[in-house]
């Protein structure tokens, strides 16, 4: 006769009932807490890991090298932490933002001065949209600079190289959306930018034919102007398509980097022994009789043989409690700095009368100097030169060495020095004379605009920083070399252009020693 | 011993494909060839077709609101209208580099945004702008009052004679 396990009497369901309704606080516990209890062996530690969802995307375990701040700095957290507090912010924001050009305004402003902490998270989507910005562009140099492109990494720096492209987009096409003059004015410019290949165009007579610069800029606005149209459109393109392009470029950023075996870091030693924790410690000589090969089916080395022990730590709670720190420390300067300075908001979008002077977002600022000699070669030639020479750096440089290690390779000190010298004496220098003597236009007023476009300040200024960086490869002898010579040339004239453009340049674009000496009108 | 009934793969006599190859191949192509169709479907429709915005022709006045060698700046509109001895004529004030509002100045124009400079009567002196300001085309409506076609440009020099 079969028996049933678990048939309870119906007289006790009732009492099972109760028993369970009483229970659930410790059931429910454990279904949520699966361990029970903080984890409190390396296994317990691994199943924390890997057992959950949002922690699984870490690996198990950790080289210590990699949680060094003096080797990253936190600066892909920094970028990830502001990222997220982006989004938080952004989707409370949206609770009330109106996407049309004659509520958007008074949106903000209710936003601004009748929303319960309204203004705050206002200001902390802005300092953070800052931060990001920032983050990204050190992350950029940190990576450069400890040589973490190099194999296998190439394909992750590419994709960090459209994260930074997207970082920029997303902060572009939020400056547009409170509709106000400081928006109205940056968008203005930036749509015409897009259509700046119409400069080359027309030099050449074919905008008849040929017009990508007018696709482009309608395709931004959908009309021929800022209005409506574009105001939906940057809105659909900041709120939804944008962003979600960045978390799953984001994803694989990550996925990248634990595939390639974790950030870049230098080679553990090979052979005989090796110092870890302070001690020497035994490393396993390979028997002449065992194949190794098969030890190891995931990608990268084989098994720990002939190598030095691993220099790892759990990642929890080692890895977990740096991500905290970083996330809050992020946190704390977006809310410190909100705290004390607010978003701005200048009166209403009028289309007739522009900001003097009307300048785009900082970040583009450096650009927009460029764009003041020619649009299209400093608002869409030069970008995509920068952005496609970045793109190449891992594929010239191939030469492995100094990965995870700042300025590894010899050499590299001196020639980031000497760079840092010859890339801002050349910008102060161009800038000098250029404030000083104008260009092509104020000598000869007939001069062909392809002349204007081929030949101006900022064009001269790439070729002396390509002849800089060709001369360096010569004389060094070294891809390395020349690559940290093009790429701190790079950055020393990004920075000196944007600084420029924000304090020296003002009303009618014209060169103020400070902002105090604008006129007043 | 080579099988002599199998010839040698060439470009006169290329290998066969098998029939369930030459399927797999068409299932595939067909997939992409769909999924190519859909994505330029969904591509082509940010592309405005109708381009919105009013039309831009504004009536300005009757002529004789326009006392000679006086200038008029129409804000909205975004343009000037002169009147000399010889007839009245519209400048843009839309910059040609990047489309910020120019205002008048000593030589001419000058453009807030980037520094662009142009005499009166349009022409470029200094700064990035690729073309000098264009003339509008000036006409004169049924009620007698001036029109000025702002999308129509018109060669340097061409006035409406009242």
């Amino acid at each position: 006769m079969a028996t049933r396990i678990n048939q309870a009497a119906p007289q006790n369901a009732v009492q099972e009932f109760w028993n369970n309704l009483r229970q659930v606080p410790q059931t429910a516990k454990e279904a949520w807490f699966r361990l029970g209890h903080a984890p409190e062996s390396e296994r317990e530690e691994s199943q924390a890991t890997f057992n959950n969802l949002f922690l699984h995307i870490h690996s198990v375990r950790i080289n210590i090298r990699s949680l060094a701040p003096a080797l990253t700095l936190g600066l892909g957290l920094i970028s990830t932490a502001s990222f997220l507090i982006l989004c938080i912010t952004g989707v409370l924001l949206m609770v009330y933002y109106k996407p049309s050009t004659t509520l958007a305004y008074d949106s903000i402003k209710d936003l601004h001065y009748v929303v319960f902490t309204g203004r705050f998270i206002r200001n902390i989507h802005r300092w953070s949209a800052h931060v990001m910005v920032v983050a990204v562009f050190l992350h950029m140099a940190r990576v450069f600079y400890t040589s973490s492109y190099k194999k296998p990494r190439e394909f992750n720096w590419l994709v960090g190289l459209g994260l930074l492209v997207l970082t920029l987009a997303l902060s572009f096409t939020g400056y547009l959306l409170p509709y106000d003059q400081l928006a109205y004015w940056a968008i203005t410019i930036g749509s015409n930018i897009a259509n700046s290949p119409r400069e080359l165009t027309d030099a050449l007579g074919i905008t008849q034919w040929l017009d990508p610069g007018g696709f482009q800029k309608r395709l931004l606005l959908g009309a021929n102007f800022v209005g409506e149209d574009a105001l939906i459109r940057f809105y659909v393109l900041h709120d939804f398509i944008l962003p979600v392009l960045l978390i799953a470029l984001l994803g694989v950023h990550f996925w990248r980097i634990r595939k390639d075996g974790g950030l870049a870091r230098p080679e553990d030693p090979m052979g005989g022994s090796a110092e870890w924790g302070g001690s020497m410690k035994r490393v396993f000589e390979p028997l002449a009789t065992k194949t190794y090969g098969l030890m190891a089916l995931v990608k990268g080395r084989r098994a720990a043989v002939n190598r030095g022990p691993e220099n790892t730590v759990m990642s929890w709670p080692h890895l977990f409690w740096a991500e905290l720190a970083v996330f809050m420390l992020t946190t704390g300067l977006c809310v410190i700095l909100s705290f004390h300075f607010d978003a701005p908001l200048k009166e209403l979008a009028n289309p007739s009368v522009p900001e003097n002077p009307a300048k785009a977002p900082w970040y583009f600022l450096g650009l927009q100097e460029l764009v003041s000699y020619s649009a299209f070669m400093g608002g869409l030639l030069i970008p995509v030169i920068a952005w496609a020479g970045l793109a190449l750096i891992p594929f010239l440089d191939r030469r492995p060495g100094g990965e995870g290690t700042w300025l590894g390779t010899p050499g590299e000190k001196r020639a980031l020095w000497q760079s840092l010298v010859f890339g801002l004496a050349t910008v102060v220098g161009m800038l000098a004379f250029t404030v000083n003597f104008g260009w092509l236009r104020t000598w000869f007023p007939k001069v062909h605009q392809l002349w204007i476009i081929a030949i101006n300040p900022g064009s001269i200024l790439v070729l002396l920083y390509a002849g800089w960086s060709l001369w360096v490869l010569k004389r060094r002898n070294s891809v390395r070399l020349a690559a940290v010579a093009l790429f701190t040339c790079f950055l020393v004239g990004f920075t000196v252009l944007t600084y420029f453009a924000t304090v020296h340049r003002g009303p009618n674009w014209q060169f103020y020693w400070w902002p105090s000496q604008w006129p007043v009108h | 011993m080579p099988d002599l009934n199998e010839t040698k793969p060439s470009r006169l006599a290329p290998p066969q494909v098998p029939r369930r190859s030459f399927l797999s191949l068409a299932a595939i192509a067909s997939f992409f060839g769909a999924v190519g169709v859909a994505l330029a479907g969904v591509l082509r429709l940010p592309k405005p077709a109708v381009l919105p915005g009013p039309v831009r022709r504004y009536k300005v006045g009757y002529p004789d609101q326009f006392a000679m060698g006086s200038e008029t700046r129409f804000e909205q509109e975004n343009f000037f209208v002169f009147r000399d001895a010889q007839g009245v004529y519209a400048i843009s004030a839309v910059c040609t580099h990047l489309g910020c509002s120019v205002a008048r100045s000593r030589e001419g124009f000058a453009c807030p945004c980037h520094g662009s400079q142009f005499v009166a009567n349009g022409g470029v002196i200094t700064g990035p702008a690729p073309r000098p300001l264009p003339w509008l085309e000036v006409g004169r409506a049924a009620d007698g009052q001036l029109v000025v076609y702002a999308d129509n440009e018109v060669p340097e020099g061409t006035r409406f004679r009242v």
